[in-house]
């Protein structure tokens, strides 16, 4: 695997306005966090989180999240390979198709996942009828929905590492008799692997967070569609305490996985 | 929508209430805005109520500002500009009394009660509260941290029914529109509210199992104009208010 040869910190010290606005940067995402933990009611916290219900609200956002990762890196990496190396007609269209779920509101999106998979639903109706499956107020809708506005961050971190690839390696394997899939499997899913690896905790840690889609999609019941997110919200009606533990369970979590997975692939690489 | 989005809405609602009472203070002298902060399921009536009032008052503006009530508690806790406030729960209005911010003492001007609704044509054939407990039915509750919740619980419990709730929506519209969208079978919600959605049937509940929700409405310190609070509030009590509201199905107590 190439790499860059250039020393990735530079020691010379950076010009005073680059750490001021790295400061102020910094101060958008740190000053939200301190909020919460000064909100905290730091006694009852231990009380709060472990109650079944903040349990069963973890549990369902670990399954569903890791199960919206698993889905886009089944789905999504292909989708980019075909976004990155082949030429169709409308392949504009399907780019912006496929990121779409960035830029809409989840709640729309939940809306129409709703509509078309509901139990009502143009593709939702035909499946109850031949299965009895009902998506929505269910762990397929709380996955349909994590994948749904996730997906898309494994598409353009994935896009990204193809359209940037070395064309020269694979050709290379190609010459040498390699099959079309093994020289997906064996040159360039290796090379892009970093960029997989990235698009994995984004998309898991964007299905962690989901909020509108789901709430909207697969409905809110405790111990079944109730994640982390939708457990805070309903909490801020009537406890806030609660919420904040919540809030502070949620913030850790993905911090701590965010951390550790960066210490240990992304920094070797 | 939610979450994130519910602060952003919040935030952007101040904004719109600050602009508004700018140009309030700012603008001709003769209009007189009063601020209205109504519960979501007075909507209808009080859009009607505000019109009524300023046909008859020439120079008086209503601004109505439509929200949960438990949101709205929080708007005018946090200082937000009212000078009418109208929620769907007495409790919510006791933490804006135990705040100071009455002028006068609230009174009760209108009452709801709790109905089953069911998608129109009612293909579940649902009769009443025991279907609820259907396990192959999809029925919807309000979450119980929200009035229409707690009141479906206690109406679930006179009836000693044990709901198979597939999902606790966090309020009573948001359940409503899954219940007129077909996505949900049956759910309890105000009954105002499913008599004004076309896609949706009431199922009526037996009054010794219902609830009552309570509307109280008061004028709040600090209004910009007392006196036309302080009408808007008599005009919600007087014979014409009533008759809106009545028309809407809220119960109006005898004056």
């Amino acid at each position: 695997m190439r790499r860059r040869p250039a020393a990735r910190r530079l020691r010379a010290r950076p010009p005073a306005a680059v750490l001021i606005l790295a400061g102020a940067g910094l101060a958008l995402f740190a000053v939200p966090l301190l909020g919460l933990l000064f909100r905290a009611p730091w006694r009852d916290v231990p009380s709060l989180l472990f109650t079944g219900a903040a349990g069963d609200a973890l549990r369902l956002s670990m399954i569903g999240s890791a199960a919206a990762a698993g889905i886009s890196l089944v789905l999504g990496i292909p989708l980019a390979w075909v976004l990155a190396r082949m030429d169709f007609p409308g392949r504009s269209v399907v780019r912006g198709l496929a990121l779409l779920p960035l830029v809409l509101p989840p709640v729309v999106g939940g809306a129409a996942l709703l509509f078309a998979l509901g139990r009502g639903g143009w593709l939702g109706e035909p499946l109850f009828r031949a299965t009895g499956l009902v998506l929505p107020y269910s762990m397929w809708g709380v996955v349909i929905a994590g994948s749904f506005v996730a997906m898309p961050l494994m598409v353009i971190t994935v896009e990204g590492a193809l359209a940037n690839l070395d064309p020269r390696f694979e050709r290379a394997a190609a010459s040498l008799g390699a099959g079309r899939w093994t020289v997906l499997r064996r040159v360039t899913l290796p090379m892009i692997a970093p960029a997989i690896t990235a698009g994995l905790v984004l998309t898991w840690a964007r299905a962690l967070g989901e909020f509108g889609a789901t709430i909207t999609f697969a409905g809110s019941l405790p111990g079944r569609t109730r994640t982390l997110p939708l457990a805070v919200y309903t909490a801020l009606e009537s406890d806030r305490g609660a919420a904040v533990a919540l809030s502070l369970l949620m913030a850790a979590v993905s911090l701590a996985v965010l951390i550790l997975l960066r210490d240990r692939w992304w920094r070797a690489r | 929508m939610k979450g994130g989005s519910a602060r952003a809405g919040f935030g952007v609602l101040l904004l719109a209430w600050a602009v508004a009472g700018a140009g309030c203070g700012a603008g001709d002298g003769d209009r007189r805005e009063v601020l209205v902060a109504a519960a979501s399921s007075l909507s209808g009536a009080f859009a009607e109520l505000a019109d009524e009032f300023e046909r008859t008052r020439p120079g008086v503006k209503v601004t109505l500002n439509l929200a949960g009530s438990g949101l709205l508690r929080e708007q005018i806790l946090a200082g937000a500009p009212a000078d009418v406030f109208a929620p769907a729960d007495p409790a919510a209005m006791e933490a804006v009394a135990g705040a100071g911010r009455l002028s006068a003492p609230a009174r009760v001007f209108a009452r709801n009660r709790m109905t089953v609704a069911v998608p129109a044509g009612n293909l579940a054939g649902i009769a009443g509260l025991p279907d609820l407990a259907r396990p192959e039915l999809l029925i919807g509750l309000c979450d119980a941290s929200v009035p229409c919740g707690e009141y479906a619980e206690e109406v679930l419990r006179a009836a000693g029914v044990t709901a198979a709730a597939d999902t606790r929506e966090p309020n009573a519209r948001a359940l409503l529109t899954k219940i007129s969208a077909g996505e949900l079978d049956a759910g309890i919600v105000y009954a105002t509210d499913a008599a004004a959605d076309r896609g949706a049937e009431a199922v009526t509940i037996p009054d010794r199992f219902n609830r009552t929700a309570s509307y109280p409405i008061a004028a709040l310190k600090g209004a910009s104009h007392p006196q036309a609070a302080a009408d808007f509030t008599d005009f919600v009590h007087s014979d014409a208010g009533r008759r809106i509201l009545a028309d809407r199905g809220f119960i109006v107590p005898v004056s």
